[in-house]
């Protein structure tokens, strides 16, 4: 028994999180841009997709991302008021609070997907997002829950 | 589409930049074997041109379709790949990039990690290229005309040059007066140019100019629209004076039952002005304002029998029924030039400002040395907040004295984390200079000491002039005081000199502290009806600190003068100058591409259910009702010239029925597919 508790906690700690994620075009992309422009090292384990606005991501994409195969999904905008497009990260909190109430019903860690607001000029927030999301992930453990699993009859 | 996808892949070195890190051979090896690339090279500057090049020549001789460069952020080179494959006869929305620079190799030190994640990246957009569709860049009408808020140095210098180019400027100024900063210097560093004598001229040309409207005491309410067609609402407040008869004679604020009492704003709160006022003798225009909340008769609706002003204007320009003007006109430009506000002294408690009468801010002691300033020009000690005693018959009044020491503290509110201001407001070392020259002209006697911890003298004739000061027996001590007290009828400045490693005490009679400048406390006004975003320093951001510093992120939105961040006048001038030329660039052209990333409706499946339009920021969607086979029923249509291709309808319908061109499910799920694989 000791045994397996020691095994599992060697794999959450070996486990390299895969995340998906998902940055508007104006704040949060232009904020990892900077991270990169002032050389800020962050883990290597997020791969992003680039929308023009938060508001563009469809609840369905999280459900999408984890069955494809993704440990965790990260949706980043602007900060409240000052969305490009006036109000579209306000409907892509709604639709994501929306989201992560099911997702919680359906049995999966909320550490998983979160939601977060990083500005053009915040690099180094950008990088503490992150750490903050690979460490959640990596408590978690990798998601299989939707893995298509392999029987033996 | 345009047949079967022949995609290329373009993995750039950048120098060492990408290839330091990521292994690009590797990368292009792994590229080659994704479905449908038809080739994949590498090479060491992709934007270069024997770069673009090489993409140009793929595209003729392989036929080409879909183009992949993974190279830099899009925000930095899309547009000039896509002029690559404009050149090359390919749609330019046939283009994806791949970020392997700023998210990738600047990112990850670990070369087999990063060189891991940039295959993921190029494969997500090789996947996506695979269903990018050719989009149509439709043209719109500029109309010539600009708006520019703020009329201090920067605003002007921005008026003038477009208005004597030939187009319509609105010039909207929040307070009553044209001039800004500049008009309250005495004068400018380091060729001591009286400030007024270079300033006046400008704003009386703004206000006389055939192309430029000037609104005054205005603020603008709301602006709507996109580069080229920007409707904008301005409210004019009113000044209870009809600016058409006021002459500006002054006989209103000589009469004034409150002359006198109000601290006015334009000398810093050391002179005063009446409910009814000129902010300065030049002032332009020259018209009278009522202070509401000085007003008796409007804070209190009784100002004895009638109001003395009504009776002392002659031409009858005072009327209390007026009320706030609402104005709308179409802009093709916009030029922010909001300009800054002086730190807060008081967030630095250990200075005292506010405590003691003679700790005061550079920009008070700019008034004081003015020549019409509140003390004629005087530099004299201060007593804040005493009421004058009333003179006795035959009584002499006492002459204020004349301080013996002033002792300047630099960096007030600058460099300073614990305030939170990281920047260096890049004026006061040479505002101080000068200022202490001034006290070396006005007051010859007194000593002049200042605390700094550097001295930057960067600008053209700056360290000359530091010199200059220098030689006039102004004292430099190296340290940051920490501490200002009062001994014997005396300020004792506490500080370390570390130069020598020597605590000291200094005596001094009067204390200026130089104050940086901060971004304004209404930034946030401004970013609420323009979407601006603003840098770490809370100025506004521009659109790329070396390449784009007038631009911002929204097309036809140019920031002009401190308001992008601290800088002197004739910096403030030449980015005015460039904000202006660069906004002229649309509107001397006359056309503007708009948006093609815009959203499309299948009406086919459409349900007409009106998700769309409720989550439209724009109102670019409206239910139309179409004929389905025979069935009258509604469907969502998108106005393209409104849309601004933001994709919240994408993710609001329920059928997948509308879709963002270019970021549709069917782009966006191959690339989550792409990047969810282990």
């Amino acid at each position: 028994m000791a045994e397996a508790t020691k095994t599992a906690e060697a794999t959450k700690t070996d486990f390299e999180p895969n995340i998906v994620a998902f940055l508007c075009n104006w704040c949060s992309y232009a904020g990892a841009d900077l991270a990169g422009t002032s050389r800020i090292q962050y883990p290597p384990n997020v791969r992003v997709i680039r929308v023009m606005c938060s508001g563009r991501v469809n609840p369905l994409f999280i459900m999408n991302a984890l069955q494809q195969g993704a440990d965790g999904v990260l949706i980043s905008g602007c900060h409240p008021g000052d969305c490009h497009y006036m109000q579209g990260n306000y409907f892509a909190r709604r639709r994501f609070n929306l989201m992560r109430n099911f997702l919680e019903y359906v049995g999966i860690e909320p550490e998983r997907v979160r939601m977060s607001w990083v500005s053009a000029s915040e690099g180094a927030k950008w990088k503490g997002v992150i750490e903050e999301v690979v460490e959640g992930i990596k408590s978690v453990g990798p998601m299989d829950s939707f893995k298509r699993r392999q029987l033996n009859w | 589409m345009n047949g079967k996808p022949r995609i290329g892949v373009y993995v750039c070195h950048c120098g060492t930049n990408i290839a330091g890190t990521v292994d690009v051979e590797e990368v292009v090896r792994f590229a080659q074997t994704i479905p449908d690339v038809t080739v994949a090279r590498n090479y060491s500057y992709m934007c270069s041109d024997p770069g673009q090049a090489l993409i140009v020549d793929d595209i003729e001789k392989m036929g080409l379709n879909r183009v992949v460069v993974a190279s830099c952020s899009p925000r930095m080179h899309e547009l000039t790949f896509r002029k690559t494959l404009n050149g090359a006869g390919l749609n330019p929305y046939f283009l994806e990039m791949a970020n392997i620079r700023e998210q990738c190799s600047w990112v990850h030190e670990d070369s087999i990690a990063a060189t891991e994640k940039s295959k993921r990246i190029i494969e997500a957009a090789v996947v996506k290229a695979r269903r990018l569709e050719a989009l149509d860049q439709k043209e719109v009408d500029v109309e010539p005309a600009t708006l520019i808020i703020g009329a201090g140095i920067a605003g002007i210098q921005a008026a003038l040059d477009i208005a004597d180019a030939g187009f319509k400027v609105y010039l909207v100024e929040k307070s009553p007066t044209v001039g800004g900063h500049m008009a309250q210097l005495d004068k400018t560093f380091p060729t001591l140019d009286c400030s007024a004598c270079i300033l006046t001229p400008k704003m009386v040309d703004v206000a006389n100019h055939p192309n430029i409207e000037l609104m005054t005491y205005s603020k603008v309410e709301d602006i709507s629209g996109y580069v080229g067609n920007f409707d904008i609402k301005v409210r004019k407040k009113t000044r209870y004076v009809d600016v058409s008869k006021c002459t500006g004679c002054g006989d209103c604020a000589s009469a004034c039952r409150q002359a006198g009492r109000f601290a006015n704003e334009f000398d810093e709160g050391m002179g005063m002005r009446g409910a009814i006022y000129l902010p300065f003798p030049q002032a332009v225009p020259a018209k009278y304002t009522v202070d509401k909340e000085s007003c008796l008769f409007l804070s209190k609706g009784k100002c004895g029998e009638t109001p003395k002003c009504l009776e002392a204007c002659q031409p009858k320009a005072i009327n209390f029924e007026l009320e706030d003007e609402i104005v709308d006109f179409k802009v093709g430009t916009i030029i922010v030039a909001t300009g800054f506000d002086v730190f807060d002294a008081t967030l630095k408690p250990e200075y005292a400002y506010g405590v003691y009468d003679n700790v005061v801010t550079a920009l008070e002691f700019e008034r004081m040395v003015n020549a019409s300033g509140p003390t004629g020009g005087k530099v004299v000690m201060l007593e804040r907040g005493k009421k004058k005693k009333k003179k006795k018959e035959g009584e002499e009044e006492e002459a204020p004295k004349v301080p013996e020491s002033v002792t300047f503290i630099q960096c007030v509110g600058s460099r300073d984390k614990s305030v939170g201001n990281e920047y260096c407001s890049r004026v006061c070392c040479m505002y101080t200079a000068k200022l202490a020259h001034l006290v070396r002209d006005k007051a010859p006697d007194a000593e002049v000491t200042v605390f700094y911890m550097d001295v930057r003298a960067f600008g053209k004739g700056f360290e000359e002039f530091y010199d200059r000061v220098r030689r006039e027996g102004v004292r430099y001590i190296r340290g940051n005081p920490s501490e200002i007290y009062r001994k014997n009828g005396k300020l004792i400045v506490r500080a370390e000199d570390t130069l020598t490693s020597t605590p000291l005490e200094h005596e001094t009679d009067m204390v200026v502290l130089s104050v940086g400048l901060c971004p304004r406390t209404d930034t946030r006004d401004v970013i609420d009806l323009l979407k601006l975003s603003q840098s770490s320093d809370l100025f506004y951001l521009e659109a790329h600190p070396k390449l784009r510093p007038v631009d911002t992120a929204s097309d036809g939105v140019y920031l002009a003068g401190v308001c992008q961040g601290p800088k002197d006048i004739p910096d403030a001038v030449a980015q005015a100058k460039g904000a202006a030329s660069a906004a002229m660039i649309p509107m001397a052209s006359g056309k503007v591409k708009v948006e093609a990333q815009t959203s499309i409706v299948d009406e086919t499946t459409c349900r007409g259910c009106g998700f769309c339009v409720e989550v439209c920021p724009y109102t670019a969607i409206e239910l139309v009702e179409i004929n389905r086979m025979g069935w009258h029923v509604k469907a969502a249509r998108v106005n393209e010239a409104l849309c601004k291709g933001c994709g919240a309808c994408a993710a609001a319908c329920l059928s997948g029925s509308i879709q963002q061109r270019s970021f549709k499910d069917l782009q966006l799920l191959p690339q989550i597919q792409a990047l969810g694989v282990k």
